[in-house]
C-alpha cells in the first residue's frame, strides 16, 4: 500500500464525515475551555497526575460511560440498520465495522472500566485500607486502558475500524486494511493495564485489610473482586500472547494463524476464548458481588448462604477455564470434545443457580424497600435467569447446530450481560453515587430509567429468539422481504430506541441531580452494612482517620446495631504516595508507540520503544517514599467534616 | 518508615513485603504467558510447512551450553542474596556481576544459534514451527536482556546508596525474576531441544 492510502478510509460514508467533524469540534472545545477557564494545572495536579485510588476510579468512570454512548451509537446504527428488509443506510463494509467495534468497545473499553471503577472506588473502603497495594502502577493502569481505548476510537476516522468481528478470527483479519492491526495493539495496550489491574488488587485484598478482617469476613463484593483479580491473571497473559502473535502475523509476516507453511487458524479461536471466555466471568462476578451488597440492604437482611456465595463463586471462576471449546462447537471438533464441552457449560447453571436461590431467600421475609439500586436488582433476577435459561439450550451441543450464528446467540448473550452486567453497573452507580459526589441521583427519575431499559431490553432482544431460531443469521447487514423477519425486527428496533431513551435519562438525571439534589445526606444515606459508609462524604484522600477493626462481614451493621466499636484508638500521622506524571506520560508514549506500529511507521515504533524503557530505566531508579499527613492536619480535615 | 530487623532486609518493612508478594503475583502472569507459549508450541510442532524440522536445526552443544550458564548464573545470584543477607555488599555486587556476565554469555550463545536457524532457512517466517520456536525462545531471551538492564541498575543503586531495606528488596525481587528465567529454560531445554532432538 501507498503511504497515505493506509490512512484513508476504506469506506467512507456521510456518517463518518460527520463523526470527524464532531469529533474535532469537541476537542477544540475542550481545549478552549480549560483555556478559558484556567483548568489546565487543576485538571494536571488533581486528575492526570492522581495517585489516588477514588479519583482513578472516578476517571474509570466516566471513560466507561464516554464508550457506553460510542458502543450504544453503534448499537442503535445496526438496528436501525436492520429494521426494515432491504434497507440500505449503511453499506456491508460500514456494517461490518459497526458490530466488530460495538462488540469490542463494550466488552474492553465500557464493561471492563465500569468493574474496575467499582474494585477502585469500593474496595480499598470497604477492606478499610488507605490505598491499593500499589497506588502509582494503579495510575500507570489507568492510563494504559484509556490510551488503549481512545488508539482504538480514532480507528474509524484514521485508517479504518477493524471489521473482522469482536472476535477477529482469522482468516477474516488479514489485516488488509489497518483495522485488524487496530485490533491487536490498542487491545494489547489496554489488556497490559487490566492485568496490572489484576496484580493490585489481588495483593491489595490480600495484604491490606483492616484487622479482623478475616476471608471469610470479607464483604461478598470484596470478595467477587478477589477472585475476579484471580481470573484475570490467569486469562490475561493468554490473551496478551494471542493478540502478539496475531500483530506478527500481520506485521511481520509470521505463520500463526497462515492458512499454509504449517499456519493453524483454529489456533486463534482457541487462544482467542481461552481468554474470552473467563473474560465474561470477569464481567459477571463483580456484577454479582454488587447485587449481593444491594440486596442485602434493602431487604434489611444479611446476606443468606455467604459461604455458599463465595463457594459458587469459586466454583465459577475454575469451570470458566473449561468451557472455551463452547464457543466453536460446529467447526469440527468431533463430538467427544463437544460432548466434554458441553457438559462443563451445563455445569456452570449450579453455582449460578445458587447464587439466584440465596438472593432469593435474601429478599425472603426481608422488608423489601424499592430504591432505585434495588429496582434493577430486582428486575435483574428474572431477566438474567432467562439468559442462564437460553444458555443451557446453547450448552447442548447438538442443538447448537441449529442455533450456532443466529441471531438466538445474539439474543442470549445480551439477555446475560446487559440485565447481568449493566443493571448492576447501573445500580452500583446509583448505589455509590453519594458516596461520591455527595448527593443522590433523583430516584423518580432512576426508577424511570430502571424500568424504560427493561422494557426496552426485553422488545430489542426477545423477538431475536425468535428469528434466530427461524434462521436469521448474525452478522448479516440485511435480509430480504421474503424471509418475513422484517416485523420482528422492527420490534427490536423500537426496543433499541427505548433503551436509547433510557440512557439518555441517566445523563439528565446526573444533569438533574447536580442542579437540584439536596447535599445534606450524611455518610451514610442508604442505612448500609459495609465499611464504605463508615467514613466521611465526601471520601477524605487517606479515606479512615483511625483503622477500622471489624468482627463480622457486615461491619457498619455491627456497630450501629450491636455497639461494636469500629474506630478506636488516636488519631497517628499517615503515611500516603506521592502523585506522579509519569504513568501519563509514559502512557502517551505508549499511544504514539502503537499508532507507529499500526501503520509499520518503524523510525517512531523504535524511538518510542526506547522511550519506554527509559522510563522504567528512571522508575528504577527513582527514590520516592511518599509523604506523611501530620496528626494536626487530620484533625482540621475531621472537624471541617463532622461540621459539614 | 517503620523497619523490623528480626526479618530479613528484603522483608523489613510492609512496602517491601507487599511488593514481594505482588511480585509472586506477576510471576504467576508470567507463568501463564509462558504456559501459553508452550501449549502454542506444542500445537504447533509438527506443523513445519517446507521449513525444517527440529531435528533438523537442533544442535545440541550451543543450547548444553546456554544451559550451563544460566544454571550456573542462578547458583550465582543465590549466593549474592545470600550476601546480601549477611549484610556483606562487596560479596553481593561480585556475585551480581558474575549472574550477569553468565547472562550476557547465555545471550550471546543464543544470538548465535538464532544466526545459525537464519542461516540454515529457519527463520521466523518460514513455517509456524519456525515461528513459534522463535518467539518462545525470543520472548525468553528478552526477558534476559530485561533483566540484563534491571540487574545492572541495582548493581548500580547498591554500590551508590548502600545496602538498604528498599535496595535490599530490589535486589531479593531482581532473583526471584533471575531464578524464574531459570526455570523456564528448563523447560524449554526438555521440551523443546531434548524432546525435538530425540
Amino acid at each position: 500500500m501507498e503511504f497515505f492510502e493506509r490512512f484513508a478510509i476504506p469506506h467512507p460514508s456521510f456518517a463518518i464525515y460527520a463523526s470527524m467533524v464532531a469529533a474535532g469540534l469537541t476537542l477544540i472545545a475542550i481545549i478552549a475551555g480549560l483555556t478559558y477557564f484556567k483548568k489546565w494545572g487543576y485538571l494536571w495536579r488533581e486528575w492526570l497526575t492522581t495517585v489516588d485510588h477514588k479519583r482513578i476510579g472516578i476517571m474509570y468512570l466516566i471513560s466507561a460511560l464516554l464508550m457506553l454512548f460510542r458502543g450504544g451509537v453503534d448499537a442503535i446504527m445496526m438496528r436501525a440498520q436492520l429494521a426494515v428488509p432491504d434497507n440500505t443506510l449503511l453499506d456491508s463494509q460500514h456494517y461490518n465495522e459497526i458490530f466488530t467495534t460495538h462488540g469490542v468497545v463494550m466488552i474492553l473499553f465500557m464493561a471492563m472500566p465500569f468493574i474496575i471503577f467499582f474494585m477502585n472506588f469500593v474496595v480499598p473502603l470497604q477492606i478499610g485500607a488507605r490505598d491499593v497495594a500499589f497506588p502509582r502502577l494503579n495510575a500507570l493502569s489507568f492510563w494504559l486502558f484509556f490510551m488503549g481505548a481512545m488508539l482504538f476510537n480514532i480507528s474509524f476516522m484514521v485508517g479504518g475500524s477493524p471489521d473482522a468481528g469482536w472476535t477477529s478470527y482469522f482468516p477474516l483479519a488479514d489485516g488488509e486494511s489497518v483495522g485488524s492491526h487496530y485490533y491487536m495493539i490498542a487491545i494489547q495496550i489496554a489488556g497490559i493495564g487490566t492485568l496490572l489491574t489484576g496484580i493490585n488488587f489481588l495483593t491489595t485484598i490480600l495484604k491490606m485489610r483492616a484487622p479482623g478482617m478475616t476471608l471469610m469476613k470479607m464483604p461478598m463484593f470484596t470478595w467477587s473482586i478477589l477472585i475476579t483479580s484471580v481470573i484475570i491473571i490467569f486469562a490475561f497473559p493468554v490473551l496478551t500472547v494471542a493478540l502478539a502473535f496475531g500483530t506478527m502475523d500481520l506485521l511481520f509476516g509470521t505463520q500463526f494463524f497462515t492458512l499454509d507453511n504449517g499456519g493453524m487458524a483454529m489456533l486463534w479461536a482457541n487462544l482467542f476464548w481461552v481468554w474470552g471466555h473467563p473474560e465474561v466471568y470477569i464481567l459477571i462476578l463483580p456484577a454479582f458481588g454488587l447485587y449481593s451488597e444491594i440486596i442485602s440492604t434493602f431487604a434489611r437482611r444479611n446476606l443468606y448462604g455467604y459461604k455458599s456465595m463465595v463457594g459458587s463463586m469459586v466454583l465459577i471462576s475454575l469451570l470458566s477455564f473449561v468451557v472455551w471449546a463452547h464457543h466453536f462447537f460446529t467447526m469440527g471438533q468431533g463430538a467427544f470434545a463437544n460432548s466434554i464441552f458441553s457438559i462443563t457449560t451445563m455445569a456452570i447453571a449450579v453455582p449460578t443457580g445458587v447464587k439466584i436461590f440465596n438472593w432469593l431467600l435474601t429478599l425472603w421475609k426481608g422488608k423489601i424497600e424499592f430504591t432505585t439500586p434495588m429496582l434493577y436488582s430486582i428486575l435483574f433476577i428474572p431477566l438474567f435467569t432467562l439468559g442462564g435459561v437460553t444458555g443451557v439450550m446453547l450448552a447442548m451441543s447438538a442443538a447448537d447446530y441449529q442455533y450456532h450464528n443466529t441471531m438466538f446467540l445474539v439474543a442470549h448473550f445480551h439477555n446475560v450481560i446487559i440485565p447481568g452486567v449493566v443493571f448492576a453497573m447501573l445500580a452500583g452507580l446509583t448505589y455509590y453515587w453519594p458516596k461520591m459526589f455527595g448527593f443522590m441521583l433523583n430516584e423518580r427519575i432512576g426508577k424511570w430509567t430502571a424500568w424504560l431499559l427493561s422494557i426496552g431490553f426485553v422488545l430489542a432482544f426477545i423477538p431475536m429468539y425468535i428469528t434466530g431460531l427461524d434462521g436469521q443469521a448474525r452478522r448479516m447487514y440485511t435480509y430480504s422481504e421474503s424471509t418475513g423477519f422484517g416485523p420482528m425486527n422492527m420490534v427490536s428496533f423500537i426496543g433499541a430506541a427505548i433503551m436509547a431513551v433510557g440512557f439518555v435519562l441517566i445523563v439528565y438525571n446526573i444533569y438533574y441531580s447536580v442542579r437540584y439534589a439536596s447535599r445534606d445526606i450524611g455518610a451514610d444515606p442508604w442505612d448500609a452494612r459495609t465499611l464504605e459508609w463508615a467514613t466521611h462524604t465526601p471520601v477524605p484522600h487517606y479515606n479512615f482517620a483511625v483503622t477500622p477493626e471489624v468482627a463480622s462481614s457486615e461491619a457498619l451493621w455491627d456497630a450501629k446495631k450491636n455497639g461494636h466499636q469500629l474506630f478506636k484508638g488516636e488519631y497517628k500521622k499517615i503515611h500516603m504516595p506521592n502523585n506522579s506524571g509519569v504513568p501519563f506520560i509514559m502512557s502517551c508514549v505508549f499511544f504514539v508507540w502503537g499508532f507507529a506500529l499500526i501503520f509499520s511507521l518503524w523510525i517512531p515504533a523504535i524511538i518510542t520503544t526506547i522511550a519506554i524503557f527509559v522510563f522504567m530505566t528512571l522508575r528504577s531508579f527513582e527514590i520516592d517514599h511518599g509523604h506523611y499527613i501530620s496528626v494536626e492536619e487530620i484533625e482540621d480535615t475531621e472537624s471541617e467534616m463532622r461540621g459539614a | 518508615m517503620k523497619i523490623d530487623h528480626s526479618l530479613p532486609l528484603e522483608y523489613s518493612t510492609e512496602e517491601n513485603r507487599l511488593k514481594i508478594f505482588g511480585f509472586w503475583m506477576f510471576l504467576g502472569a508470567e507463568i501463564m504467558l509462558f504456559a501459553t507459549l508452550f501449549a502454542t508450541y506444542f500445537t504447533l510442532e509438527n506443523r513445519t510447512g517446507n521449513g525444517p524440522t527440529g531435528a533438523e536445526i537442533f544442535v545440541i552443544t550451543p543450547v548444553l551450553l546456554e544451559t550451563f550458564l544460566l544454571l550456573t548464573s542462578s547458583f550465582t545470584i543465590g549466593l549474592g542474596i545470600h550476601a546480601m543477607r549477611l549484610g556483606r555488599q562487596k560479596a553481593m555486587l561480585w556475585f551480581f556481576g558474575i549472574t550477569l556476565a553468565l547472562g550476557l554469555g547465555f545471550l550471546g550463545v543464543e544470538i548465535f544459534e538464532f544466526f545459525t536457524y537464519a542461516h540454515e532457512g529457519a527463520g521466523i517466517q518460514t513455517s509456524a514451527f519456525t515461528s513459534i520456536l522463535l518467539t518462545t525462545l525470543g520472548t525468553h531471551g528478552a526477558h534476559v536482556t530485561v533483566g540484563l538492564f534491571w540487574g545492572l541498575y541495582i548493581m548500580i543503586q547498591v554500590k551508590k546508596r548502600g545496602l538498604t531495606p528498599e535496595t535490599g528488596n530490589k535486589s531479593f525481587i531482581f532473583s526471584l525474576y533471575w531464578h524464574f528465567l531459570d526455570v523456564v529454560w528448563i523447560f524449554i531445554f526438555s521440551f523443546i531441544y531434548l524432546k525435538g532432538m530425540l
